[in-house]
């Protein structure tokens, strides 16, 4: 319940601004701007609203904070299956996500989906070091590039398909946003490109952020900050517990 | 109803956590093992990460063995001085073994080598176990009386020490070296080591069977507390949410399976268990062989 009326008051809130922001022809809201990770945490899901002058297509692009990616090839030795072939490939978003009224393909012209990074055909992935660069040919590269887009979908980490923006009335429209339980944490960047006669007319961006709230983030700082006293706690709980249980039970 | 571990990083079904530790807590209750062995391989089957199921398996197994070991010591089965020679060799081995799981990780075969350690051990203790039970229930039918020890080599070594509560007279060397032994495996594959450890205490040190359990739990449980603040120094992939939810599920399932243990008898037991054993080394052989659906893995790249 809170969460419908929640959404109608982004709604009333970008229409608003849409009349009175002349200059702009875009403005989008998220229905929240931090994604919490708490301890019931199991995927969430956003409602992204936005208002464009006129008729367009829009195009919305969620990447999560990048980082290197290590693929890894399995490679059969000796009759069972080992880790082989090996790439790191540098920058590479820990979660992407792509939405738009109508197939992209249809209405970006090549250029400017390969200077924007706009779907997998175009997302620029370079190995790490030029090592690797040297000894993989193009064609294995490729096959590693692939598994890496292809193993991150299956993790749910990469849209499978494009999602869905769709328009209320002329120029309002809205689309929705999926975060699957194993969501890295850190900054996401939320795009919103307006395109118009092939190019683009305006765009948008918007940081959200998703972080671990309440105990979650206390067990994680303490255990990459206080390493030592964490590894003692976590025994001396687990000694009480096997205390504990022999008390219970003798009695029982 | 799903929580989120804020160490491995993902979220899962709190009922399927708490089932778990009770169904191996059930298992380890009724046959007198650690059930490391089982329940490390269904966490990483349930997409827990490896390294965070071996770390996180290390600390709960802390917890039944404090348990376990409270009962075993109120019957007065426990030879500590056989313990604390064991425990020696344990700690050298568990920090060897947490050194060469980073150094593994770093390789990238960190996973096969866990695989195949638990091939090769559950393999051969499994193999064993089921060919003593088999030939313990033949001999009970025809009460032949069991064979006396013969002197071997090992009787030879020097560091003699005399262990009470075990009747032995024996080098310390031997205790020391199974326990580096059983310390290596607890750091590697997230297990107690007592699957290991017992028949070697019985056959190798010729241990009397009284006060084998009560002596190998109170190893473990120092051997154990090692790996696990060795793991959260030097990996950070201890999580305390995850190991509470196991024990919770564990000490129950525990108590109710070792009530179920003392009705069947002792070779039925062992026959049981080297079946289970091999059930697990069997299948984990076959994932290790047969051609995987996704051949490519992804893993964090270096910063």
């Amino acid at each position: 319940m809170m969460k419908i009326l929640y959404s109608l008051i982004i709604l009333l809130s970008v229409l608003t601004s849409a009349n009175s922001a002349t200059a702009r022809e875009l403005s989008v809201d998220l229905s929240e701007d931090v994604v919490q990770i708490t301890a019931g945490f199991d995927g969430s899901e956003l409602l992204l609203f936005g208002a464009a002058d006129g008729m367009a297509d829009i195009v919305v692009i969620v990447r999560g904070p990048i980082r290197d990616e290590l693929v890894r090839r399995q490679e059969r030795v000796m009759g069972v299956w080992a880790n082989g072939a090996e790439v790191t490939f540098e920058n590479v978003p820990s979660y992407y996500f792509i939405a738009s009224n109508r197939p992209f393909e249809e209405f970006i012209p090549q250029e400017i989906a390969r200077e924007r990074q706009i779907g997998y055909q175009e997302m620029i992935l370079t190995p790490k070091d030029d090592i690797a660069k040297a000894a993989l040919d193009d064609a294995t590269l490729g096959t590693f590039r692939d598994a890496l887009i292809r193993v991150k979908q299956d993790h749910g980490l990469y849209g499978k398909k494009a999602g869905n923006v769709h328009f209320i009335g002329d120029n309002l429209f809205r689309t929705q946003l999926r975060f699957p339980n194993n969501i890295p944490v850190g900054q996401y960047a939320v795009d919103v490109f307006v395109f118009r006669d092939g190019r683009i007319a305006d765009e948008h961006t918007t940081i959200l952020g998703v972080q671990k709230f309440g105990m979650e983030a206390e067990v994680y700082d303490f255990a990459h900050r206080h390493a030592l006293p964490y590894g003692v706690l976590a025994i001396l709980l687990a000694a009480m517990a096997g205390w504990f249980a022999n008390i219970i039970f003798r009695k029982g | 109803m799903h929580i989120y571990l804020p160490i491995a990083e993902i979220s899962v079904n709190i009922f399927l956590i708490l089932g778990l530790g009770g169904g191996v807590g059930f298992l380890s209750g009724v046959f007198g093992v650690g059930g490391g062995f089982l329940m490390t391989p269904l966490l990483i089957f349930i997409g827990i990460p490896p390294a965070v199921a071996v770390a996180t398996e290390a600390n709960q197994i802390v917890a039944s063995s404090v348990s376990g070991v409270l009962a075993h010591w109120k019957r007065g089965n426990v030879d500590f001085k056989m313990g604390f020679a064991l425990l020696f060799g344990g700690v050298i081995g568990s920090s060897v073994g947490v050194w060469l799981f980073a150094l593994l990780r770093g390789l990238g075969q960190l996973d096969l080598v866990i695989k195949l350690s638990y091939v090769v051990f559950l393999g051969i203790i499994g193999f064993l176990m089921l060919i003593e039970s088999i030939n313990a229930m033949r001999r009970s039918r025809n009460h032949a009386p069991p064979k006396r020890r013969a002197h071997t080599w090992m009787h030879g070594l020097p560091f003699k020490m005399r262990f009470r509560r075990s009747r032995l007279y024996i080098s310390a060397l031997l205790p020391i070296s199974i326990g580096i032994l059983v310390g290596l495996l607890a750091a590697i594959m997230g297990v107690g080591g007592g699957f290991v450890m017992v028949p070697a205490m019985i056959y190798l040190l010729g241990m009397p069977t009284a006060v084998v359990v009560g002596t190998s739990l109170f190893q473990i449980i120092f051997v154990t507390a090692n790996v696990t603040v060795l793991q959260a120094v030097n990996t950070q992939t201890v999580d305390v949410v995850l190991a509470l939810l196991l024990l919770s599920g564990g000490v129950v399932g525990a108590q109710v399976g070792a009530r179920v243990g003392v009705k069947l008898k002792g070779e039925q037991l062992r026959g049981l268990l080297a079946l289970m054993v091999l059930i697990v080394c069997a299948k984990i052989s076959y994932d290790l062989m047969v051609t995987p659906a996704e051949l490519f893995t992804l893993g964090r790249g270096g910063h």
